[in-house]
């Protein structure tokens, strides 16, 4: 139904064995001769990327990319020292481009997976979605009493992370009603058949009136992205295996941004809520 | 037979979803779905009589209402009519702060609603097709006892019509349990929803989907079984005689 429940792209296209083994073996013929060809600064770094993706990255009138993604990958560019291209690729294909040498790194939106991981090389994740408790702005919920939650219920679509995290933590306490589709959860919370929902962030700014004062439903608590196994870590660049350079200077670059400010203001611009994914010290350690 | 022995234990013991956890979900969903059906068909059956009986009458203003009736839920399917029963009912007016709320709020009672409505429109037409077909010899024999039409109703005509309608009744229950599949669109956890959830939660459709079909076969087995027991017992005059 929905094709991306959240802004995080979940799930991708899987490689097929076959085509896998045949990019290996090119990879392996072509090794012989470009030795794993370091990547320099004269060298153009390109980004593959899946077009549009509001607001993330939309090809403007003009025939020009432009999004929080585009703007946040020149950025990173730039301190890397390096020149960037971008190179745009549907999302089935986008791991199978990136392996057969169509562009050097993928930027765009893909979260971090198992299974993915065994076939690309992630950077540190720079962002993620985070997800939000809401209720009816009448109702008087301590989101962090659990002994007041009690006997209520919470709505949510079935099988997502959402799912999984009320379902560890909350159903000793919470009634879980599980939808299959955001909407069903939107249209239970108005009728009033749900108490609370815990809803993907994006999903709910589209879905439910709950940002102003005076909107119907209101936001309990801080929005939520931890735990990371269950959240999962959040999107990262994607390159090649063998490109731990390369990745070693984005990952520099990641850290520079987030410690100087550049990316709270690049978020601010495109986005009203937090999706920073603030690398810790350790991880930014050998950068410094 | 050694290996075949070894595959087995091997499955077993590298099995992850069909913990304790899971079964005690598909057990609540049997029992919810047992729950469903059970009482929309009693309930079906109960109103079905009576209708089954005005869908036959003479009388315009008692027969056009019930066949505009059963016309539109057999017309439609079961899903469009839980969904407008379970979200379409809360738009009306007020409607939370009456004394059906706590009815309609739960998602039991409006699936429980829309398959009743749904199984007495098939029951109603099954038993009116039956009663219409009551052999003329009998009634005009019923008329000449002197019999009023109640009585005759009562001792002649749905006797024999029940017998004669339960082969296409026990498809109709067997029909129902099946389209009772659809109950977990609406947060019911029945069979069907556990399945989803056990699917949700371990991303093995395979292995959820399989096992819920078994119990449903087994389900339906056993309802096979007592309309068999039944049709020996109350259809043995048109068995062939046994020397």
């Amino acid at each position: 139904m929905n094709q991306r429940p959240t802004s995080l792209r979940p799930t991708g296209a899987l490689l097929n064995s076959a085509m896998l083994n045949s990019a290996m073996l090119a990879g392996a013929l072509l090794g012989g001769v470009l030795v794993s060809a370091p990547v320099s600064a004269q060298e153009d770094v390109r980004f593959g990327i899946d077009v549009p993706y509001e607001p993330f990255v939309v090809r403007g009138a003009d025939g020009e990319l432009s999004g929080f993604e585009i703007d946040l990958g020149n950025e990173l560019c730039q301190r890397a020292e390096l020149e960037c291209s971008w190179v745009e690729q549907g999302w089935d294909g986008i791991i199978p481009g990136l392996l057969a040498r169509k562009y050097d790194a993928i930027l765009s939106s893909m979260a971090i997976t198992p299974e993915r991981e065994r076939q690309v090389l992630f950077s540190l994740p720079y962002y993620n979605t985070p997800s939000v408790w809401i209720t009816a702005r009448d109702r008087d919920i301590d989101i962090s009493d659990r002994e007041s939650l009690d006997g209520l219920t919470v709505g949510v679509q079935r099988g997502t992370i959402r799912d999984v995290y009320v379902t560890e933590k909350y159903s000793d306490v919470l009634d879980i009603q599980r939808y299959g589709s955001s909407q069903d959860v939107v249209n239970d919370l108005q009728a009033g058949r749900l108490d609370l929902t815990f809803e993907d962030f994006p999903l709910a700014v589209e879905g439910i009136d709950f940002r102003d004062d005076d909107s119907p439903y209101k936001q309990l608590g801080d929005t939520i992205k931890t735990p990371t196994s269950i959240f999962g870590e959040g999107a990262a660049i994607a390159f090649r295996q063998r490109d731990e350079d390369l990745a070693e200077q984005f990952n520099a670059a990641i850290c520079e941004v987030y410690a100087d400010g550049t990316f709270d203001a690049l978020m601010e611009e495109y986005f009203d809520y937090d999706l920073s994914v603030r690398p810790s010290d350790a991880d930014c350690a050998e950068y410094r | 037979m050694e290996s075949l022995n070894l595959w087995w234990t091997d499955l077993l013991s590298g099995n992850a979803i069909f913990t304790a956890n899971t079964l005690e979900f598909y057990w609540n969903g049997l029992t919810t779905t047992v729950q469903l059906v059970f009482l929309s068909l009693v309930i079906g059956l109960l109103l079905a009589v009576p209708l089954a009986i005005g869908r036959g009458s003479k009388r315009r203003w008692i027969k056009l209402p019930i066949y505009a009736y059963t016309y539109v839920f057999r017309g439609t399917p079961l899903l469009i009519q839980l969904y407008l029963v379970y979200y379409g009912v809360v738009f009306f007016e007020g409607i939370q702060e009456s004394m059906f709320w706590p009815i309609f709020r739960d998602a039991f009672y409006p699936a429980l609603m829309a398959f009743t409505l749904n199984t007495a429109a098939y029951t109603t037409e099954i038993f009116h097709g039956a009663i219409k077909n009551t052999a003329k010899g009998e009634i005009e024999a019923a008329r000449a006892y002197g019999m009023s039409k109640r009585l005759m109703l009562r001792r002649i005509v749905l006797p024999s019509a029940f017998r004669r309608a339960l082969p296409a009744y026990g498809n109709e229950v067997i029909f129902m349990l099946h389209a009772s599949a659809v109950a977990s669109v609406v947060t019911i956890m029945d069979l069907t929803g556990a399945a989803y959830y056990v699917y949700a939660r371990f991303y093995a459709p395979f292995q959820a989907f399989i096992f819920v079909a078994l119990v449903y076969l087994c389900l339906t087995f056993t309802i096979m079984f007592a309309f068999r027991q039944l049709e020996r017992r109350l259809l043995a005059h048109l068995r062939p005689r046994e020397s």
